[in-house]
Parts: structure tokens; C-alpha cells; sequence
């Protein structure tokens, strides 16, 4: 990696850790408050691709480990990784990586459409198939309990999917990170 | 800046960085590995302990910890309380409970910057798909320099917008962020670069000093 790489990785672990400090928003309809932080991830691997955004994710986790109290709620430390719901944390760079790897490979069509493919899959299929076994190992519950406990959180995941392609669109029109030759145009 | 670091001079505060977490990674094993009750609670008991006397940490420092994983603890009990009984659900309330101290102990007790040079000596196996583990140290000290940073910009954009009459954060206020954001680390990246952090054998550094030499003095 280039150091502007290494740079923006930063930037997106620390985008993602200030959408932790926002407070949790109540939404209508919705069992559970809505946290911005999974919306860091999907942004992570839209815009940055997939390996810069998996990278990203890993370097916010090392970022937490070392004690930051930087996850929603103003939690932080270790002992985040060893908690029941410590598999949706681990998740979360494979997600950025998939999530990033789909935009690349749509990264010439790239649109709405695409762009909520791509995060639907990425930010919200592999978030669960990675959290749910880990709640069920850790929790030792079984896997339906586990699973059945989750979908309270999937109506504000795919409000988060809908916000964060829209914002990649967006994003890929405006400052394009991923096809990187014409960088040097824009940075005087 | 924020840490949950707390100054100490206890034992367990000089204890080696790399020892604490070899113990915390082992006790998570050994606690899955043997799934009794008295085992568990003496565990819990123990890193109470070691918490509380040993590295005479305030109540406070445990307690933030616990209290998000609370509900879970209720919800797993209760559950263990259905469908296999109290001495189950115990063991699993307790196995977490004693686990989630332990890290929160370690936490308290060991420096943000021994904790990132234990991340970067774990890293080194990484050098032979080509991570230098120094860079780590880098990316996470630019990481920690970037969240106020993102957080004061994030500020100002939610006042530029609020002054133009938006009442709600909507999706499209991020984007103009993004970019300004963006735009930042590829100068930071680039000033890096000026300044030899690209330590690979590459015309880099030659051509940093190419670019002062014909500036302007």
C-alpha cells in the first residue's frame, strides 16, 4: 500500500469511529434504536474497495482494542471481543472486504442499484452469517434462539444499506478513491 | 485524549503488555475448554480480585464495562433458566462475566502505546505477505489524530447546513464530508510521502528532494 493509502485507511477507521459517538436514533417501527456505526463499514468498503476498506475495519478494531472507547455506547477495551455479541465486531472487516470487492467488480456500472447489491450483501448478509454462530457459541444458545434474537436489528441494517449507497454514489461521482491514476489531478 | 487507560503503579499495571494479554487469550480458551461452575466462579472471583485489590482499580473502570453486556446476561440466563436449567445458564453468565472483567482489567491497567507495539510484534509473521509492521504504529497513531479531527469537520458542515435551514442530519450531508475529508488524507498522505515515510527502495525519496530544491527559497 502507498502511504495515501495507508492515509485514507486511517480516515475510515476514524469515520467509523465518530459515527460511534453518535447517540443511538430511535426509528419508528423499529424494535431497536438504530446505531450509525455498521453504516461506517458499508461506507468504508464502497468507497475505499476491498482491501483498503478491510483494512480499515481491522485498524478500528485494533483502534478499540487498545482502549479507545470508541464503539456506539461508549464502549471499548478488550473485553468488547470476548462479549456475546463480539462476532458482529469480528464481522466487520470481512464485511468491508466483500462490500468492497462487489463495488469493484461493478465499479464501471456502478449505481444505485448496484451500489445497494453490494451492501446488502456485504453489510448485512455477511454481518449476520458471521455474528449469529458467534452469539450462539458464546451465548451458548442455539443457533435459531440466536438467529431469531438478531432480525430485531435487520429493518434499521437495511435503512443503514439504502443511506450508505446512496451517500457511495455519491461519493464515486464526486472524489472516485477506488480508480486511483487521476488522483494527482485532483489534489492541487 | 479519550482512553481508558488509568494510571497506576500497581503490579499488575507493571506487569509486561504481552503477558497480560497471553493470560487474557488463555483464560478465554480455558474457560470454554472446561464448562464447570467451580471453575468459572473462582475465575470470576480471581480477576475480581486482581481487578479490585490487586490493581486497586475504581469500582467505576469495571463497572462501564459490564453494564452494556448486561442485558445479554439476563436474556442468556433466562434462557439457560427455560430450556437447561439454573446451573447451566450460571456457568454461561458467569464464564462471560468473568472474561468481560478480565479484559476490562487489562484495559485499565496496560498503555495505549504498549498495547500497539504488542500489535505490531504480533504482526511481524505479516512481513512475508508484505505488512511492515511499522506502518501499523502509523496508521493507528494517524487514526487517533484523525477522529477529532473528522468529529470538528462533521461539526461544521451539520452548522453550515442548520444555518441554510436543515433541520436533520439526511444522507446527503455526508457527501460534501466525504469529499472534504478525502481530499485531507491525500494530502496527508502525500506530505508523508514528501517526507520519506515510503521507506521502500523507490525513486521517492529522490524526487522529494527534487521538488525542494526547486521551490522557491
Amino acid at each position: 500500500m502507498k502511504t495515501t493509502d495507508l492515509a485514507y485507511v486511517a480516515l475510515f477507521a476514524a469515520i467509523v469511529a465518530v459515527l460511534g459517538l453518535l447517540p443511538p436514533v430511535p426509528a419508528p417501527g423499529i424494535p431497536v434504536p438504530i446505531t450509525a456505526q455498521t453504516l461506517g463499514v458499508m461506507l468504508a468498503g464502497s468507497v475505499l474497495g476491498a482491501r483498503r476498506g478491510g483494512a480499515a475495519l481491522l485498524v478500528f478494531l485494533a483502534v478499540v482494542a487498545v482502549g479507545l472507547p470508541v464503539l456506539s455506547g461508549g464502549r471499548g477495551g478488550l473485553a468488547v471481543f470476548v462479549g456475546p455479541s463480539a462476532g458482529f465486531l469480528y464481522s466487520w472487516p470481512v464485511a468491508a472486504f466483500v462490500i468492497g470487492l462487489l463495488t469493484q467488480l461493478f465499479w464501471r456500472r456502478y449505481n444505485l442499484a448496484w451500489a445497494l447489491v453490494a451492501n446488502l450483501i456485504g453489510g448485512v448478509l455477511v454481518v449476520y452469517a458471521i455474528g449469529i454462530p458467534f452469539l450462539s457459541l458464546f451465548g451458548d444458545v442455539p443457533l435459531t434462539t440466536a438467529f431469531t434474537g438478531s432480525m430485531a436489528f435487520v429493518p434499521g441494517d437495511l435503512v443503514k444499506a439504502v443511506a450508505a449507497s446512496l451517500v457511495a454514489v455519491a461519493v464515486h461521482k464526486a472524489y472516485p478513491v477506488i480508480d486511483l491514476p487521476a488522483r494527482r489531478a485532483t489534489a492541487g | 485524549m479519550l482512553s481508558l487507560y488509568l494510571p497506576g503503579t500497581s503490579p499488575v499495571h507493571r506487569a509486561p503488555a504481552g503477558l497480560k494479554l497471553g493470560v487474557l487469550a488463555g483464560l478465554g480458551i480455558a474457560l470454554f475448554a472446561v464448562s464447570r461452575l467451580e471453575v468459572v466462579a473462582g475465575a470470576f472471583v480471581l480477576v475480581l480480585g486482581a481487578g479490585v485489590l490487586g490493581a486497586r482499580l475504581p469500582r467505576r473502570a469495571l463497572t462501564s464495562q459490564l453494564r452494556p453486556v448486561w442485558i445479554w446476561l439476563v436474556a442468556l440466563f433466562g434462557f439457560h433458566l427455560l430450556v437447561t436449567g439454573p446451573l447451566d445458564g450460571a456457568v454461561a453468565v458467569l464464564r462471560l462475566l468473568a472474561l468481560v472483567v478480565a479484559a476490562a482489567v487489562v484495559t485499565a491497567t496496560t498503555r495505549v502505546t504498549a498495547l500497539v507495539a504488542v500489535i505490531e510484534r504480533l504482526a511481524s509473521p505479516l512481513r512475508i505477505v508484505g505488512v511492515r509492521p511499522a506502518r501499523i504504529g502509523l496508521v493507528i497513531a494517524m487514526t487517533l489524530r484523525f477522529i477529532p479531527l473528522v468529529a470538528d469537520r462533521a461539526a461544521r458542515i451539520r452548522e453550515a447546513q442548520a444555518a441554510r435551514g436543515a433541520e436533520r442530519i439526511r444522507p446527503f450531508m455526508v457527501v460534501p464530508l466525504l469529499v472534504q475529508v478525502l481530499r485531507m488524507a491525500t494530502t496527508v498522505g502525500e506530505a508523508l510521502d514528501a517526507r520519506g515515510a515510503d521507506d521502500a527502495p523507490s525513486s521517492r525519496p529522490r524526487r522529494a528532494a527534487a521538488v525542494r530544491s526547486g521551490a522557491p527559497a
